[in-house]
């Protein structure tokens, strides 16, 4: 019997001591297999007596459950041994950076008027857009800017070299953008209009080349009160601020009657953002709409002025020098 | 146009403080874009006089001063160094305690030995002006003791305002004054001017022959003026903080009352003219010397002030040097004061690159009522300042501007406006601003004063009425109308969404000029004849470009100054192939340089190629396949080189920067760059769904050699001839030169998949379609399949 017991204590110091599956299995076969210890012992109970046959074989048996129990443990703890050393040995890095390519991004200019555009299309504005070399007609005349007006003073013009009676010019404003429209549609009408403009001018504040929008909003019975309303909604929702304090007062264009200049009042006082009236008379009749029977309001502003503003830009040459560095931020 | 508070407020003077002044005037339409004090702030100076005046022992040059400064009969003594000092002069003198600009506090203090109890200033360092020649030197009958401040009047503010085209009326003292009266009710006290009494008959007679440019003319001899009279201080000084430099009084003098009344006025020398005036449109090859020193070939239409020896001014701009106010030679002037047509001085200043205050008032419309009034009011200020005896006014009148009767319904002023006013409110609004009104009920029919030109229309009245209420006041109400849903064609899709895909593949958009060097055009589209510009800011900015790629490489070049060394751009801009709207087509444009993937670790610095980009390009046209042909291209490698063909259009190029151009632009390396139109980018197909096949799909691949010249698309269209109904798929995944392929030849492998919707395909099945596609090559391109 001691036999028997001090066999399986013998073992199961052995499994505990085993390093790896393979001594595990040597172990086994020490003890389980053909001509193991256990195996051996349950050969022997042949020659016993019946009785002893039972109870000895009992005992074995019972050594042999508890040696086995105690091997599947052993094997258990050994894999899971080395699940864990390979698991450690796979680790990586972890704060290395992705690989692959980061993306581009859109210009600054292009990110403001996209905001604005889904403002106003939220407002059932349509995008429309026009050549940037004009006539003179489309630049001007059509607007109620006759040749040599003191108005013509206020937008210094790139002019064209042209073979064609009319003079040619790079589009001063997005406005003939509104006059092209009006020619192929009938009210109601309602366009915001982006583009690139051209003035000779060219300091930290003025480049020869700019953004402006348009908008324009032409139907029976719009009034200076819907202008009022549509833009204040549309530079609150722009800034994102309810309580945005925005003015307006009187002004001059040629192209609209009454007129008025657009102020919102910022950290540093009231800031000076765009321009807007009721479109004129002359201009709606240049482009065979009764203004008897419709009315309408335009208003344009700066796109590039829009995005200093938003993003805190303080000098507009920025936006045209394309130093990726700048531009990388917008994204 | 630039004024003193203080003048205006002689003229009308409401019960508002200066920053409710100017955003009244801002408010009204004039906006005030300056508003700064005449002198910074000090204190404790006074009007003094010098009563001594001796050497300094130990300081060459500092004199020693005794001042009564009207401290109760005590002198001061005052160590001064200005060179002007003298006994008997008045100055400013700031007394111990006084703080000067620039934080200078004056104290008790001892000069080389010598006690000195105050300061005597110059005007420079009081900010009065910025002249420095010693001492500020006061009129003798400056009251010793005053305040300077007072007596200088500097607690005064200079507004600025930036007036619009349309309000010519304001831009003179009268005119805001007129404006702020109507707008608060104050009491306007207008500039009282008497006639000026007779006191010779000596007169020009004066002709009128441009009819409407120039229907009055009033003309007045003064004889024996005293024409190098000192110009009084109190004009100096509203003259200077109105912008205006004091340059003799006679000229002072009509500065002065244009600045006070709109009126421009010239003054000639009456001995230098000879005979008549004749106001006349200039003669073929008449010239003129200008007071500005120029000599001008005068043109046709161009109006002048012609004497018996011709012309002596050209009309409502500049007066001629001949004829012109000498300082101590001139004893008879002989003054105009006209009216000149805004159309006949339009655009004259601009082409011939000057103008004048007079100009500038001309051509915006100035009061034809006023020609009288401010003749008067120049007589009576030369008389006064200059001395000498007026003759009688000769005055010349034709036709008039007429100022007709504008309609305003008063519904449509609710209509525009917003808000219905009432008749009653209307005409109220429309009388402060000096307007006649007459009621037939809802119409009202007004006529303009002769100093408004911008009240033409029925809209512009409407404008008058609205600032009068305030655009403050007008209603802000959110639009109603018909609501309807904005068209979305589904064959398009937007710009934005392609510019989003260029810069998810690590693209960034840029922004460049669209007038480029012409060289530039010449370069990259081989364009010699592009699209001028007449008058560029700069000769590198003179020609509409035709194509994107000039930006793009100078964008590079900046970039790769700046240290990046990986670039990848892209724009989307119109380019310009002539002046019709249809050849201004948007073009989107990209351009990449350096390694194919940012520098970073575990991956090779592999420089970019034509496949990279290539991808880009057919990743942009996804789902739609355009095809790549070999092409030619000003701008590109001659080899490297292919234009992009959809639907049988070409729709844009794609190419390596040509060498001569990277050498000539000094880049390290070749970028790529494609241009593609923009309209053929949105444009998409209309998606119809094809049914998937639930059998199994059979790979098999295939390789041929062929001759280096055929081409990979030889290769597909080839296999496309067959029109296997089975074959779903044919792709290449291999390109091989070398070992096992002879010199000359190359190996192309393809993946072909076979596919069939109703039946899984036998063996024979794939046998027969993979040896036709193989014959088909065979025959075409003598292609041997390997082995």
């Amino acid at each position: 019997m001691s036999n028997v017991q001090t066999l399986l204590d013998e073992g199961l110091v052995a499994l505990a001591a085993t390093a790896d599956p393979v001594e595990l299995e040597n172990v086994k076969a020490r003890y389980l297999g053909k001509s193991g210890a256990l195996t051996e012992l349950l050969k022997q109970l042949g020659a016993l007596s019946p009785e002893d046959k039972r109870t000895q074989g009992a005992v074995i048996n019972q050594a042999k459950q508890t040696f086995e129990a105690a091997l599947n443990g052993r094997r258990d703890a050994l894999a899971s041994e080395q699940l864990k050393q390979q698991l450690a040995a796979e680790a990586l890095d972890v704060t290395l950076p992705g690989r692959g390519d980061g993306p581009g991004g859109l210009h600054p200019v292009t990110l403001v008027k996209e905001r604005i555009v889904a403002l106003f299309q939220s407002m059932g504005f349509e995008v429309a857009d026009g050549p940037e070399i004009e006539g003179d007609w489309h630049n001007f005349e059509a607007l109620n800017i006759p040749r040599d007006h003191p108005a013509r003073a206020m937008q210094d013009t790139f002019y064209v070299a042209s073979k064609a009676n009319e003079t040619m010019v790079l589009r001063t404003h997005t406005s003939p953008i509104q006059v092209r429209y009006m020619q192929n549609n009938k009210p109601p009408i309602k366009i915001v209009a982006p583009g690139r403009v051209y003035r000779v001018d060219s300091d930290a504040t003025h480049s020869p080349m700019f953004h402006q929008m348009e908008g324009l909003w032409v139907e029976e019975g719009v009034s200076f009160a819907d202008l009022k309303a549509t833009i204040t909604d549309w530079l609150r929702n722009f800034f994102e601020r309810d309580d945005l304090q925005v003015r307006f007062r009187p002004s001059f264009f040629p192209f609209t009657e009454p007129s008025a200049e657009v102020d919102v009042l910022g950290d540093r006082g009231w800031l000076e953002i765009g321009g807007c009236g009721m479109v004129h008379p002359n201009v709606l009749r240049n482009v065979g709409i009764d203004p008897e029977t419709y009315t309408g309001f335009a208003f344009g502003f700066g796109l590039d002025r829009f995005a200093m503003l938003y993003y805190g830009v303080n000098d507009l040459r920025l936006f045209f020098e394309n130093d990726l560095t700048f531009l990388g931020q917008f994204r | 146009m630039k004024f003193s508070e203080s003048w205006l407020r002689e003229l009308v003077d409401p019960a508002l403080d200066n920053a409710q002044l100017a955003e009244l005037l801002t408010m009204a339409g004039l906006e005030v874009e300056g508003n700064d004090p005449a002198a910074p702030i000090f204190d404790q100076v006074v009007v003094a006089q010098v009563v001594d005046v001796r050497k300094h022992e130990n300081a060459e040059k500092l004199n020693v001063c005794k001042v009564d400064a009207g401290q109760g009969g005590e002198l001061l003594q005052i160590v001064c160094g200005a060179p002007n000092v003298a006994p008997g002069v008045k100055v400013p003198c700031a007394l111990v305690g006084a703080n000067l600009p620039g934080d200078f506090k004056i104290k008790e203090a001892k000069l080389r030995g010598v006690e000195s109890f105050g300061m005597l200033c110059s005007a420079r360092e009081l900010g009065v002006s910025e002249e420095s020649d010693g001492l500020l030197l006061l009129p003798g009958d400056a009251p010793v003791g005053a305040s300077f401040r007072d007596y200088y009047q500097l607690d005064d503010r200079i507004l600025t305002l930036k007036l619009t085209p349309n309000r010519a009326d304001c831009l003179s003292l009268t005119g805001i004054a007129r404006e702020v009266a109507a707008l608060t009710a104050g009491a306007y006290k207008p500039v009282a001017v008497a006639p000026a009494m007779v006191r010779i008959d000596t007169q020009r007679a004066v002709r009128l022959e441009a009819g409407n440019a120039c229907p009055r003319y009033a003309g007045r001899v003064i004889q024996g003026v005293n024409a190098a009279a000192a110009t009084p201080a109190w004009m100096k000084r509203r003259l200077e903080r109105s912008g205006v430099r004091s340059i003799s009084a006679l000229v002072d003098i009509t500065n002065y009352v244009l600045m006070e009344l709109g009126q421009p006025m010239h003054a000639f020398d009456n001995a230098r003219l000879q005979g008549d005036i004749v106001v006349r449109m200039a003669k073929p090859s008449e010239s003129l010397e200008l007071l500005n020193g120029k000599q001008l070939a005068l043109e046709t239409d161009m109006l002048v002030i012609a004497d018996a020896s011709g012309p002596v001014a050209l009309a409502g701009i500049m007066g001629g040097m001949l004829t012109s106010v000498r300082l101590g030679q001139t004893q008879d002037v002989f003054l105009e004061s006209a009216f000149f047509s805004p159309s006949v001085i339009n655009g004259k200043a601009r082409r011939l690159g000057f103008g004048s205050d007079s100009s500038y008032r001309y051509e915006r419309g100035v009061d034809f009522g006023n020609c009288r009034q401010a003749m008067e009011r120049a007589t009576e200020l030369i008389l006064a300042i200059c001395g000498g005896n007026p003759g009688p006014i000769t005055e010349t009148l034709t036709e008039l501007p007429k100022r007709a009767a504008v309609s305003l319904r008063v519904p449509r002023v609710a209509r525009v406006l917003g808000i219905d006013l009432g008749a009653e409110q209307i005409i109220g609004m429309l009388k402060k601003l000096g307007l006649q009104v007459e009621r037939e009920e809802q119409v009202l029919n007004v006529v303009p004063s002769s100093y408004r030109f911008d009240i033409n229309i029925e809209e512009d009245l409407i404008e008058e009425v609205a600032r009068l209420y305030g655009y403050d006041n007008l209603p802000t109400r959110p639009p109603v109308s018909v609501q309807a849903m904005l068209k979305q064609d589904g064959k398009l899709r937007s710009a934005l969404s392609v510019k989003l895909a260029l810069a998810a593949r690590d693209y960034q958009e840029i922004v460049s000029y669209a007038f480029v060097e012409a060289q530039w055009e010449a370069d990259f589209a081989a364009n010699n004849a592009p699209v001028k510009l007449l008058n560029p800011i700069a000769s590198q900015m003179s020609v509409m470009r035709s194509t994107l790629i000039g930006g793009l490489v100078s964008t590079l070049i900046t970039n790769l100054n700046r240290k990046h060394e990986r670039v990848r751009l892209f724009e989307v801009a119109r380019v310009f192939h002539g002046l019709a709207a249809d050849e201004q087509p948007e073009k989107l444009a990209g351009l990449a340089y350096g390694s194919r993937q940012h520098e970073q670790w575990g991956v090779d610095a592999t420089r970019i190629d034509f496949y990279d980009v290539k991808a880009d390009v057919e990743a942009l046209l996804a789902p739609r396949q355009a095809g790549f042909e070999k092409a030619d291209h000003p701008a590109f490698h001659p080899g490297r080189c292919a234009q992009i063909v959809l639907d049988g259009q070409v729709i844009g190029v794609l190419g390596e920067l040509h060498p001569k151009w990277v050498q000539n632009y000094d880049l390290p390396a070749a970028p790529v760059l494609f241009e593609m139109d923009l309209a053929a980018l949105i444009e998409r197909d209309l998606i119809l769904a094809k049914s998937v096949s639930k059998l199994q799909p059979v790979r098999r691949d295939l390789a041929f050699v062929v001759d280096d010249a055929v081409q990979y698309q030889d290769i597909l269209d080839a296999m496309a001839s067959v029109k296997s109904a089975c074959v779903t798929t044919i792709e290449g995944f291999d390109v091989y030169r070398g070992k096992g392929v002879p010199e000359g030849k190359k190996s192309l492998a393809f993946k072909v998949v076979l596919q069939d919707t109703q039946k899984t395909l036998s063996d024979a099945e794939i046998d027969l379609a993979v040896s036709q596609l193989v014959a088909a090559l065979q025959q075409r391109h003598d292609a041997q399949l390997r082995s």
